[in-house]
């Protein structure tokens, strides 16, 4: 009995142990990419080249959820709002929703699962495939010319697909509130643009998408690297980014709403 | 300086597994040399050692009569530039197509015009007869392209050490020979040494100049092909010839039959 809880608590150590050290270690990679981002204006068209595989490629799913998400807002808030007699406020409920957390964090988290994990996949397999072996003995070092521009289109992508995703978010809200439901269109736009506070929200919601573009980058990218170079190891890497990214995510957007919230009283 | 590669009291392993055990080898400028041995024997950690790959553990590795073990990392990449390694199946770059993974390194290292680096790049793989793939991708190349393609762009910076790793593995009778062939031209041609880690003991037997037997981590063996072909070591003779009988054997160490199979033996 007593060996049984004494081999539980050290198997909660053991593991509580184990993702501080993989923080540590993607803390230390990031500090790498950083490092070996130097030449990164001179590698600018692989940036631009992976924000297309990253970003316009991601922009589907983030348009089509956007959507679908400023829709079903829409309608909760309506039904709700309707209650309290403000339905015309239905509008401020949508931005500001979207704006502050479901914007940033949903396409964050459908960030890691779509460009996240096909950054993984693909760095592990350059690795599995010895491509980067090969790289490292023609002198170029793979930190530099693999790793970093993905981890810069990452960073730059998400920011703009969560802005597109918002914008895409307050259409369907219009749609279903103002079009479906007969909301006043003025009231709807008109309350909305009082509420919404350029730099409370808009600002505070980019500045969490950059914060999520980084840890989502970083651990993708690191994932990849780091892979066993098998088979099982890249899909093991790529389960893992998914996971992994989507704890952090979930994980900063409390810690940046605690700052944000502090600064805002 | 006649001794390109230098190695002196090699050791290295994996964890608590020894792999290379007191190796001693030296390969002359403007050679070409085989390391041979059994799957698994170290050749191609050796191949990495020399290539600064893997740091050995104890002893030394001497590149161009530079210690390799010394080396800041940015010492070792420039002495990279001056190394060309073709590795087993060509670990082609599968984003970019045969041109641009030839083109490479003379975009990353020099700062010639694009003009300049089309003409460089289609004379590489003139050389190796495959000018006329260059706007395929690797995917699109069969083995024997995929390692002749890697060979031009293992060349194309004109190295003065061309490693390669297991360059004959998986290919035709056909493409077998002509890689055997590009690699002795090549060598010529560029005035370069060349360091060959194989198990394809007749191919490459016509086309080096020395070759180093390893077996469990140690150099059993060495001489010229010639020298190879007629000597009475047991090993030499089981290898060279392709014997299942001799000092090798077929089974890996483990425990016995009988205890494996749970078998009783009755007095």
């Amino acid at each position: 009995m007593k060996g049984g809880i004494v081999r539980g608590l050290q198997s909660i150590g053991d593991g509580a142990l184990k993702i501080v050290e993989r923080i540590g270690a993607v803390v230390l990679f990031l500090g790498q990419i950083l490092m070996h981002s130097g030449a990164i204006l001179r590698r600018f068209p692989l940036v631009i080249r992976e924000m297309y595989f990253a970003g316009v490629q991601s922009l589907i799913i983030i348009l089509v959820s956007g959507l679908f998400v400023g829709m079903v807002l829409g309608l909760q808030g309506f039904e709700t709002l309707q209650s309290y007699g403000s339905s015309e406020s239905v509008g401020v409920l949508v931005a500001l929703s979207l704006m502050r957390e479901l914007g940033p964090v949903v396409s964050a988290l459908l960030f890691a699962s779509r460009a996240g994990s096909a950054m993984t996949a693909e760095i592990g397999l350059m690795k599995a495939t010895e491509q980067l072996s090969a790289m490292e003995m023609m002198a170029v070092n793979p930190l530099a010319r693999v790793v970093a521009p993905r981890f810069w289109a990452g960073v730059l992508s998400l920011p703009l697909l969560a802005a597109l995703f918002g914008a895409m978010g307050i259409m369907g809200g219009f749609f279903v509130t103002v079009v479906m439901l007969g909301v006043d269109s003025g009231a709807f736009w008109s309350q909305m643009q009082a509420a919404v506070d350029f730099h409370h929200d808009v600002v505070n919601g980019m500045i969490k998408s950059l914060v999520f573009g980084v840890a989502v980058s970083a651990i993708a990218t690191y994932e990849g690297y780091e892979a066993p170079p098998t088979a099982e190891g890249v899909s093991g890497a790529t389960t893992r980014t998914v996971v992994s990214s989507s704890l952090a995510i979930l994980a900063l957007d409390l810690l940046l709403t605690a700052f944000m919230m502090k600064g805002w009283n | 300086m006649n001794d390109y590669v230098v190695i002196r009291d090699l050791n290295f392993g994996y964890s608590e597994r020894p792999v290379l055990k007191g190796i001693n080898l030296t390969v002359h400028k403007g050679g070409l040399v085989a390391i041979m041995g059994l799957s698994g024997c170290g050749k191609t950690t050796l191949l990495r050692l020399m290539g600064g790959q893997l740091q050995a553990r104890h002893g030394s590795v001497c590149v161009a009569g530079q210690e390799l073990n010394h080396m800041t990392e940015s010492q070792l990449y420039a002495l990279r530039r001056r190394v060309g390694m073709l590795f087993q199946f060509g670990a082609l770059f599968t984003d970019l197509s045969v041109f641009d993974n030839v083109a490479f390194q003379m975009r990353e290292h020099t700062d010639l015009s694009e003009s300049m680096i089309r003409d460089l790049t289609l004379m590489k793989l003139n050389a190796v007869g495959l000018r006329g793939v260059q706007g395929l991708m690797p995917a699109e190349l069969s083995g024997g392209m995929a390692r002749r393609v890697a060979l031009a762009r293992a060349t194309a910076l004109d190295p003065d050490l061309i490693l390669y790793d297991e360059p004959f593995t998986g290919l035709d009778p056909i493409s077998l020979g002509v890689i055997g062939r590009l690699i002795r031209e090549l060598n010529d041609a560029l005035g370069a040494t060349s360091v060959l880690v194989t198990h394809d003991v007749q191919e490459s037997m016509k086309i080096v100049d020395y070759i180093y037997f390893v077996s469990d981590g140690v150099i059993v063996a060495q001489g010229t092909p010639d020298e190879i072909r007629a000597s009475p070591l047991p090993f030499v003779h089981q290898f060279v010839w392709g014997e299942a009988d001799g000092p090798l054997p077929f089974h890996y160490p483990g425990v016995a039959l009988v205890e494996d199979f749970g078998l009783m033996v009755s007095s």
